[in-house]
């Protein structure tokens, strides 16, 4: 459905897009994810038409954004990262001169407008002006427009900014929803949210794609060792940590917390090793009580970070796995 | 078609919604009801030299002594107000980030430019029709020629489009309006201005000058003369600068 091959922009000196190429598939959720200047509002702008890229090619909903762009922006609705709303207009006007200029035919205008309303609750604002919206309203006004002529695309930045937790929350169902018939890209510096809402993951940062994969194998992938949470009950934590680091396969053990009978121990392995029932039934031969046994996973924050603050940020990410 | 249409009723409507329109039509009104008190003490004046058989010229004619002036006088007025229609017809569109929604919505850039230009000229035609009130009492109480009035308005009509159409190009150069109102305004008085040297020049010069001059060319309108020398001159001011708008709406996506 979007399709964007080496896409290069540069502003005069400055690369701020450096040859990224993705692809999203219909119905897909996929979340943008970047520190702020990573290059993810230019990548939007590039795919709505609103500026040209220097080079490559972004197809959106089967037309080149380049050389068809009427066709191509028929099918985009767009939020951008401040909600363009006049300030002079009421918020039915507004949606209704929005959906004139997106091409929304005159006959379905109103009931379009009062649907869109209902599905982003602005409905009891319909009357008030945009400039005296809230942060949270002016945002879902945003995400209405976007939405106003039913687009195959929608291309969202920053669709959860400014809003209270509440509104957050219904907002990432809103898009859930619309996932499914629409495609959706929606850019964001909040982790959570990828997790909750996106399928797929394009992790942008100084202008390249550092990495693209789910929630889920992204986590996986940059985990270079495992490591196991424990907490044991026992007479002595050096016996357990002697018992732990001599099982197979277990490099290294650290003690974080050692006051008292009860333990905690981490516990390293070789990446793709699972030592778990070697760790249970070690503990329990030895008549120790086994309190807790969890893997620690690498939280997408600090995936995020880790992948961001490299600086060789354009080593796809399963060799990074490797040097670790 | 429907397109321009769209964006030429939003322009109206957010004029209207704010209170430039009414400032502009109504402090307009006033300067030229000034203007209009004024020329018809001076009609009246000359009305009874006249008839009054003192030496003065033979009859007094309503379209030559009061029309004209009248109609040369409004160009003072859009001078001034009309920077302020259009400084912010681009400028605010970017600074608050709806050029966004236009830029990404299915509109050529040529529709987005002749909407707006369409919207500035209808409010400029609102603020001239607050002036057919005075025709309306020259009309009941003399008889004035209708058609100098008529070529008058079309004159003050064509030549607001000039300055609507080159503030709309100004606009879409920044993001501050102030800057836009400015510069606008400057280069308005500039056209205004630019044959007062012409006394000075060679006569090659001062035949350029005249002709660049944008009130020079409306002389002949006030006076009843359709001339497509002024027509020409008018209609492709506006042509070049609405096209030199689209560009410049165009190169901001390269600039970005």
């Amino acid at each position: 459905m979007i399709e964007v091959q080496h896409l290069t922009k540069r502003y005069g000196p400055t690369t701020a897009v450096n040859d990224i190429s993705f692809t999203v598939e219909k119905g897909e959720v996929l979340g943008f994810l970047g520190p702020n200047g990573a290059g993810k509002t230019t990548t939007m702008r590039v795919l709505t038409g609103y500026m040209p890229a220097t080079e490559g090619k972004a197809i959106v909903a089967g037309y080149d954004v380049f050389e068809q762009p009427l066709e191509a922006k028929r099918r985009t609705g767009y939020l951008p990262e401040t909600p363009p709303l006049y300030p002079e207009m009421t918020v039915r006007d507004y949606l209704m001169f929005v959906s004139r200029i997106k091409g929304v035919p005159r006959a379905d205008r109103k009931s379009r407008v009062q649907d869109v309303m209902e599905r982003t609750r602005v409905a009891d604002m319909a009357e008030r002006h945009c400039g005296k919206l809230s942060k949270g309203y002016r945002q879902r006004v945003g995400l209405a427009q976007a939405i106003i002529h039913n687009p195959e695309v929608l291309i969202l930045d920053e669709p959860t900014a400014g809003l209270d937790p509440k509104q957050i929350i219904e907002t990432r169902r809103l898009i859930k929803e619309l996932g499914g018939d629409h495609t959706i890209i929606l850019s964001t510096h909040i982790l959570p949210e990828v997790s909750q809402t996106c399928q797929r993951v394009v992790i942008i940062n100084k202008g390249h794609v550092v990495a693209v994969d789910t929630p889920d194998n992204l986590t996986a992938r940059l985990r270079g060792s495992e490591t196991m949470y424990m907490q044991i009950e026992a007479p002595s934590s050096a016996n357990v940590k002697g018992a732990l680091e001599s099982i197979p396969g277990v490099s290294s053990v650290s003690v974080p917390d050692m006051r008292g009978p009860i333990a905690t121990f981490e516990v390293n392995s070789g990446a793709g090793q699972d030592v778990r029932r070697q760790l249970a039934s070690a503990v329990v031969s030895s008549g120790w009580g086994l309190l807790e046994l969890r893997p620690l996973r690498m939280s997408l924050e600090e995936i995020f970070l880790h992948l961001t603050t490299e600086d060789t940020a354009q080593q796809p990410v399963v060799e990074e796995a490797v040097h670790e | 078609m429907n397109n321009i249409v769209a964006i030429a009723q939003k322009e109206l409507k957010s004029y209207f919604a704010s209170p430039i329109a009414y400032i502009v039509i109504g402090f307009s009104a006033i300067l030229f009801g000034w203007f209009f008190i004024n020329l018809l003490y001076y009609f009246d004046r000359m009305a009874m030299q006249a008839a009054g058989g003192m030496g003065g010229p033979q009859a007094v004619n309503v379209n030559e002594t009061l029309i004209a002036p009248l109609f040369m006088n409004v160009s003072v007025i859009l001078l001034f107000t009309l920077p302020l229609i259009t400084m912010r017809t681009y400028s605010e569109e970017k600074r608050s980030g709806t050029i966004e929604l236009l830029l990404t919505s299915p509109l050529t850039d040529a529709q987005i430019v002749l909407g707006k230009f369409f919207g500035c000229l209808i409010l400029y035609a609102a603020m001239l029709g607050v002036t057919v009130v005075h025709m309306g009492i020259l009309f009941a109480f003399g008889n004035p020629e209708w058609r100098p009035v008529l070529t008058g308005y079309l004159g003050l009509l064509l030549m607001g489009g000039c300055f609507l159409s080159m503030g709309l190009f100004i606009s879409s150069l920044t993001k501050n309006q102030i800057v836009a109102g400015m510069i606008t305004f400057a280069v308005f008085l500039m056209f205004w201005v630019i044959n007062w040297i012409s006394s000075f020049t060679s006569p090659t010069t001062q035949a350029v000058l005249n002709y660049l001059s944008i009130t020079e060319h409306l002389n002949d309108f006030t006076r009843g003369v359709l001339d497509t020398k002024h027509l020409v001159y008018y209609v492709s001011f506006i042509a070049f600068s609405l096209f030199l708008t689209v560009r410049s709406v165009d190169s901001e996506r390269w600039r970005g």
